[in-house]
């Protein structure tokens, strides 16, 4: 080696070595700081591109709109973390201190969620989980700090039989059937068996299994166990590009769609349009309803994309946009309770906490943000960080997703006592006596 | 002119055998333990200590325990993650293991725990080093690919080592010493780097030691080896408990003291490939190349991810993911093609030239 090489190296070392800066923190008047941590890469990029999409560009139509919530401007920073969980906690610490502390975070990801609990628990910052996340923190004295809102994955699995009981003339009806469960192998996946192996115990039908290997990409031996065992019924937990395979794979087999129900995250347009025809008639539950003639979605259309603005407009009106949109509409619902109680425009993220668990987003708040007829009406506690909540069937028409069942309430009689049995023995792992809520 | 050791004579065999001969290393390492004892937990924020100096320390760790195996003892090995993984789900299972012993009832000591995880983590490489005794190089590497594969299966299917939690993702137990509880992030950073760096100082010594001799003369030429006396069976699975035993306790840090929760995932296949290259960027068969490269795995992409934003360039996150990965690509190549040993070593060729700087021979 030459001094000439061991220079150049040793300059390529020196540039990289440069510091680390920890972000200043900026002043300013009555602002309202919303980090968001999103996928626009990576395996999941397809679902992550929307989800993004419908948050920024809802608060950017507020900012536009009404100049902020109450007069204090939105500021959202994006953090792409790409669905690596060690990524999602270093983007939660390079935005955490920023613009005088944030509000909220919501990661959409299952895994980056548990890894947060910790951390929002220490640092004090509400964690929006809605429709993801840990089944058990719906129990708001165990995870004072995470909020699911309308039911959980548990939930949602119980809501599924029912309809499918419902399919078949009753929950009777479902002995003898055989019920497969196509579920992503990660944490995110297996959070629907325990609970389906206890539906399966009690109303009877067979259960069989079906793990696929993250990412999801490869599917066809599972599809030709599946298609052995001759299910009545297919139920996925599904995500990313896994869906649209999955999809694809059901309609090879000759697998009746209508048959095929997938969970909320696994009914979007991302996954049935690139599996055209093979996904007409498939079916996925869902708690937003899709679609461009909500208020809220007109407003950002001509605030947001009238304008010039906006991260993506092929996306709105998808159901991962208005789920999205949804989402933000909830956290403006839980601003607004706090700003009333406190009398601040610029308030805390421990105050946000109380609005949330205080607020009521029944018609009338629907209605005056925007969302009729979107969403479920919820009105949690501090002792229940789910407040209700129901949701729907929607089914696939080649062209775009239509509701095709009632609104479903989850069978809470079954959800809420494992929910407990796993909140209380978080808390004996963790030492941690459970939050007053008096 | 600075760096010289004119004067400097050695009077017993322990100062020649010292890790630290030259009087200006042992000033530079004393700086730089005091800067990171002292200097970083004072004067820098929590973003710097919690997201970016922690995960480094622990995945330095780990790469001290790959480099080990496979820089020093020449055993190429794919199942980090594994090991790694089983270090977590071993301190999980002893700390929360209740134990009663004449009418008091207790858990185990957090230390104690920790430590045990790497034990445990010993056991399970020695048993996957066994084919290392007849099988070498990449087929060795197919093989430790087989203890990933398998290890990550079996904390996903049975759930007693997760204490049967639905999804599979065990939380980690608050980190609680004498009644003390770590929980900012700068004691969380103390407590991981106590670890650190007791540990590497053990691993120096023990690659300086007739252990690591051992396992050198294996690695360079394992016939030869034998002749003189160091028996495989031992050498390479000693190398094999050490290494896993370094990358258990790692495991066992990033579940409790990082993330303080841990999913099978989290150890997977990417995990073991991007530790085996820390090493082998960071240099193999150097413990400072083990903490070089994890500083350029792990730190690196953040640093670029980082730069967009501070220099008041903006494009789209999405844009900066690519032009993270991108520009990390080409700095391997960049880094491979310059200094094909490792960056380590060219810290050895700067203080060779230092030395006789100013008139180099």
């Amino acid at each position: 080696m030459s001094l000439k090489k061991f220079v150049l190296g040793a300059l390529g070392a020196a540039v990289l070595a440069a510091p680390f800066t920890a972000p200043a923190p900026a002043f300013a008047e009555d602002t309202l700081y919303l980090p968001k941590l999103v996928y626009r890469t990576g395996p999941f990029a397809p679902g992550g591109v929307p989800t993004a999409n419908g948050a920024v560009d809802y608060w950017a139509m507020i900012n536009e709109r009404d100049g902020g919530v109450n007069g204090a401007k939105v500021i959202v920073e994006e953090c792409e973390f790409g669905y690596n969980t060690d990524r999602g906690v270093e983007c939660y610490e390079r935005t955490k201190n920023k613009n005088n502390g944030a509000l909220i975070y919501q990661p959409y990801s299952t895994g980056v969620t548990y890894a947060l609990a910790d951390r929002t628990r220490t640092d004090k910052i509400p964690l929006m989980t809605m429709g993801y996340g840990r089944a058990d923190a719906g129990i708001g004295t165990a995870f004072p700090w995470v909020f699911p809102l309308m039911t959980n994955y548990w939930g949602q699995a119980t809501g599924i039989v029912k309809y499918i009981g419902d399919q078949i003339g009753g929950l009777d009806n479902l002995k003898d059937k055989t019920i497969a469960l196509v579920y992503l192998d990660i944490a995110y996946g297996k959070e629907s068996i325990p609970i389906m192996e206890t539906l399966s115990e009690k109303f009877g039908f067979t259960l069989k299994q079906y793990p696929v290997v993250f990412p999801g990409i490869e599917q066809k031996a599972t599809w030709l166990q599946i298609r052995r065992a001759k299910p009545d019924y297919i139920v996925m937990w599904g995500w990313g590009a896994m869906n649209a395979t999955a999809i694809k794979e059901a309609a090879k087999i000759r697998f009746p769609a209508e048959n095929f129900i997938g969970n909320w995250w696994s009914g979007a347009e991302q996954d049935t349009v690139p599996a055209g025809d093979a996904a007409v008639g498939y079916k996925s539950a869902t708690f937003s309803a899709a679609g461009k003639e909500f208020p809220v979605i007109k407003d950002i259309m001509t605030h947001v994309y009238g304008k010039g603005n906006g991260s993506g407009e092929e996306n709105v009106g998808q159901v991962l946009y208005n789920r999205a949109v949804l989402t933000q509409v909830f956290i403006h619902a839980g601003i607004l309770t706090a700003q009333e109680k406190y009398g601040v425009k610029a308030i805390t993220s421990e105050q946000l906490r109380w609005g949330l668990e205080n607020m009521k987003m029944d018609a009338a708040m629907a209605e005056k943000l925007g969302v009729a007829g979107m969403g479920p009406s919820i009105s949690p506690t501090c002792e229940d960080h789910i407040g209700g909540g129901e949701f729907q069937i929607q089914q696939w028409d080649g062209k775009k997703w239509n509701i095709v069942s009632d609104k479903i309430t989850p069978m809470n009689e079954l959800v809420l006592p494992a929910m407990k049995e796993s909140a209380e023995n978080y808390l004996k792992e963790k030492g941690l006596e459970p939050a007053s809520c008096s | 002119m600075f760096y010289r050791e004119a004067g400097q004579f050695k009077s017993s065999y322990k100062e020649d055998q010292a890790i630290f001969p030259i009087l200006q290393d042992r000033i530079g390492m004393g700086i730089i333990l005091l800067i990171a004892f002292v200097g970083i937990p004072l004067f820098t924020g929590d973003y710097f200590i919690g997201a970016i100096m922690t995960p480094f320390l622990i995945l330095a760790l780990a790469a001290i325990g790959l480099n080990i195996l496979t820089g020093y003892a020449g055993q190429i090995s794919l199942g980090t993650g594994g090991f790694m993984a089983v270090g977590a789900f071993a301190a999980y299972k002893f700390a929360t293991f209740t134990f009663t012993f004449g009418g008091f009832e207790g858990t185990m000591p957090l230390v104690i725990t920790i430590l045990l995880s790497g034990v445990m983590a010993a056991l399970v490489g020695i048993m996957f080093g066994i084919p290392s005794l007849r099988i070498k190089g990449f087929y060795l590497a197919v093989a430790t690919l087989a203890a990933q594969f398998f290890i990550e299966w079996v904390f996903i299917k049975v759930g007693w080592f997760t204490n049967y939690s639905p999804s599979g993702v065990i939380t980690a137990p608050p980190l609680i010493i004498m009644g003390y509880e770590f929980d900012t992030a700068a004691e969380k950073y103390l407590f991981t780097l106590t670890f650190v760096a007791i540990l590497a100082l053990a691993a120096k010594n023990l690659v300086r030691s007739h252990i690591g001799r051992g396992w050198m003369a294996i690695r360079d030429m394992d016939i030869a080896a034998e002749i003189i006396g160091f028996k495989p069976l031992q050498t390479k699975l000693s190398a094999f408990a050490v290494s896993s035993f370094f990358c258990g306790v790692a495991g066992a840090l990033w579940a409790f003291v990082h993330l303080g929760t841990v999913e099978p995932e989290a150890f997977g296949i990417n995990r073991s490939f991007a530790i085996l290259f820390m090493v082998i960027i960071g240099g193999m068969g150097s413990i400072l190349g083990s903490f070089i490269g994890a500083a350029f795995i792990m730190l690196l992409p953040i640093f670029l991810n980082n730069v967009p934003p501070m220099i008041g360039w903006n494009i789209g996150v999405d844009m900066v993911a690519h032009l993270e990965f991108m520009v990390f690509g080409v700095l391997i190549i960049f880094f491979l093609i310059v200094e094909p040993h490792g960056l380590a070593r060219l810290w050895t060729i700067g203080k060779e030239k230092l030395r006789t700087w100013p008139f180099p021979y």
